[in-house]
């Protein structure tokens, strides 16, 4: 969510990121293409068949994913569900109210369930029990509980940790039904995605904005990438433009950092 | 895995027989509202899409209001019968993430300074949609912008690219974007050089990232050419100036 409120504020501190940008340095003293400190803490909610709260720097994101059976949609009757959906509270900012989603929030939902979808995280015809009838149905849903820039990243980060670590329960065919059982089995998980947003400001992109820098930056790109280094999904965030070159240094930067990140997101979601 | 369905054909053909980086038909017209200070109507492959403004007009409700620039209001909207299945009239989550980065392809084109404490509308109504049909409608749209006169920097165009049968193609259509293994919509200002929207799906290696993304740019110029015909159409009812060569 964009914490742009005062334009004068926010014109004046800009001038100023270009100014230490210039210099090479970022407000938080990082490098252009240093993220914030990532915690994970994995299992935090019991009733839940997987969860975790993520942090990235000040913004702190839970995610708990719950597993049901149900019908697959007709035109994938071989696949199981799996749906990822986010929400900002209006405990996480100042700036945040409850009421119906905003387009900022179903922008978030949507971008972060497309970068775990296409990158075929979880193998979804192994969420399928009897074809056409019954599948396992996964939605991951994560609450922003505290704001401070690129939700993007640490939502999605949060998503793969809690299915990483998620489990659901067996089942067996039993004169023709379906019978659920007692013992656990892991999420069919692939791949580990990563999301990797940067922000440009004047000529320079930035890895990792926080919420300050996400107040005055021109634009933001989201890269996600999978454990092959392959692009799995990209969006391109507020009224402003990017160089092509540019959208392809962002590639490569989103390449190797997601290298970096991912190897943490998976030793900290080791079981 | 199972193998997706075959989408290009041992001659190389699509399966309406277009080449890999071939555009479908596009025809477009300037002026086609009566109460409209713009509008514009685009028929993209089987798209059929209308595009409005209105403004620059009085704000409402007032906290809206930009002190030192215009408010772009952007609706991408479909009609119910656009679709195979009837779709439910109401917004739903893809038509409102799809206004909100319509607009943020728009605005950078749109000289929003110009214009302080006023709303431009953009309506964007689906008729009938194929694959492709946000980059259509930012097509018609920013045409629609410059028909209303409002001051632009540039216009603003997009193509859509994609993957089908692990081959990269240019201008997806609806079974190539349904059947096929990623899509990936991009609106640029041509002259300026600049990439305005930008969304990736799909699976694409460094190689094929970047030839789906340089072949959307090079597709996106092409389109470009019969925007500018369409404008210079309504204005000059004549022969298009020759276009400067561009940097």
């Amino acid at each position: 969510m964009s914490m742009k409120k005062n334009y004068v504020v926010e014109t004046i501190r800009k001038a100023q990121m270009l100014e230490l940008l210039n210099r090479g340095k970022r407000v938080d003293e990082r490098a252009l293409d240093q993220h914030r400190e990532i915690t994970v803490q994995t299992g935090v909610i019991q009733k839940a068949n997987g969860s975790a709260i993520v942090t990235l720097g000040d913004s702190q994101v839970l995610a708990g994913v719950k597993i049901a059976t149900g019908a697959p949609f007709p035109d994938t009757p071989d696949k199981g569900l799996l749906v990822v959906n986010a929400e900002i509270l209006p405990l996480a900012s100042p700036y945040a109210e409850p009421g119906p989603p905003s387009e900022e929030a179903i922008e978030l939902a949507r971008v972060v369930d497309r970068g775990i979808r296409e990158s075929e995280m979880v193998d979804l015809h192994k969420l399928c029990i009897v074809e056409g009838k019954t599948v396992y149905t996964v939605f991951v849903d994560v609450n922003i509980m505290n704001v401070d820039g690129n939700l993007f990243d640490a939502t999605s980060y949060a998503v793969v940790c809690a299915l990483r670590t998620a489990k659901m329960k067996k089942y067996a065919i039993e004169n023709d039904k379906v019978v659920m059982k007692d013992e656990e089995t892991p999420v069919p998980v692939e791949k580990t995605p990563v999301s990797v947003t940067l922000a440009r400001f004047g000529d320079k992109l930035v890895v990792d904005p926080n919420g300050e820098e996400e107040g005055a930056m021109d634009m933001r790109i989201t890269i996600t990438t999978d454990d092959d280094g392959n692009v799995c999904a990209s969006q391109k965030g507020e009224a402003s433009t990017i160089t092509p070159a540019q959208v392809l240094e962002a590639a490569d930067t989103s390449i190797r950092i997601g290298r970096e990140i991912r190897a943490q997101l998976v030793e900290a979601t080791k079981s | 895995m199972p193998e997706p369905k075959k989408l290009i054909g041992e001659d190389g053909r699509r399966l309406d027989g277009r080449r890999w980086d071939e555009l479908r038909p596009i025809s477009l017209e300037v002026g086609v509202l009566k109460n409209a200070d713009g509008s514009a109507y685009i028929n993209w492959g089987k798209n059929k899409i209308m595009a409005a403004v209105y403004g620059p007009k009085e704000v409402h409700p007032k906290h809206q209001v930009l002190p030192d620039r215009a408010l772009l209001r952007t609706r991408y909207h479909m009609a119910p019968f656009s679709v195979d299945e009837r779709k439910n009239p109401a917004p739903s989550r893809r038509e409102i993430e799809i206004s909100k980065v319509i607009r943020e392809a728009l605005v950078p084109a749109v000289l929003v300074e110009d214009y302080p404490r006023t709303a431009i509308e953009v309506w964007v109504e689906v008729l009938q949609s194929d694959g492709g049909s946000r980059v259509a409608g930012i097509t018609a749209a920013s045409l629609a912008l410059a028909d209303a006169g409002i001051n632009m920097r540039d216009l603003v165009v997009g193509c859509s690219c994609g993957i089908i049968d692990s081959t990269v193609v240019a201008d997806l259509d609806d079974t190539e974007d349904k059947e096929g293994s990623g899509d990936m919509p991009v609106a640029i200002m041509p002259n300026l050089n600049q990439v305005t929207l930008l969304q990736v799906d799909g699976i694409y290696t460094r190689e094929n990232f970047q030839k789906a993304f340089e072949l959307a740019i090079a597709k996106g110029r092409e389109v470009y050419s019969m925007q500018r015909d369409a404008l210079a159409k309504r204005f000059f009812s004549g022969e298009p100036q020759p276009m400067e060569e561009s940097a």
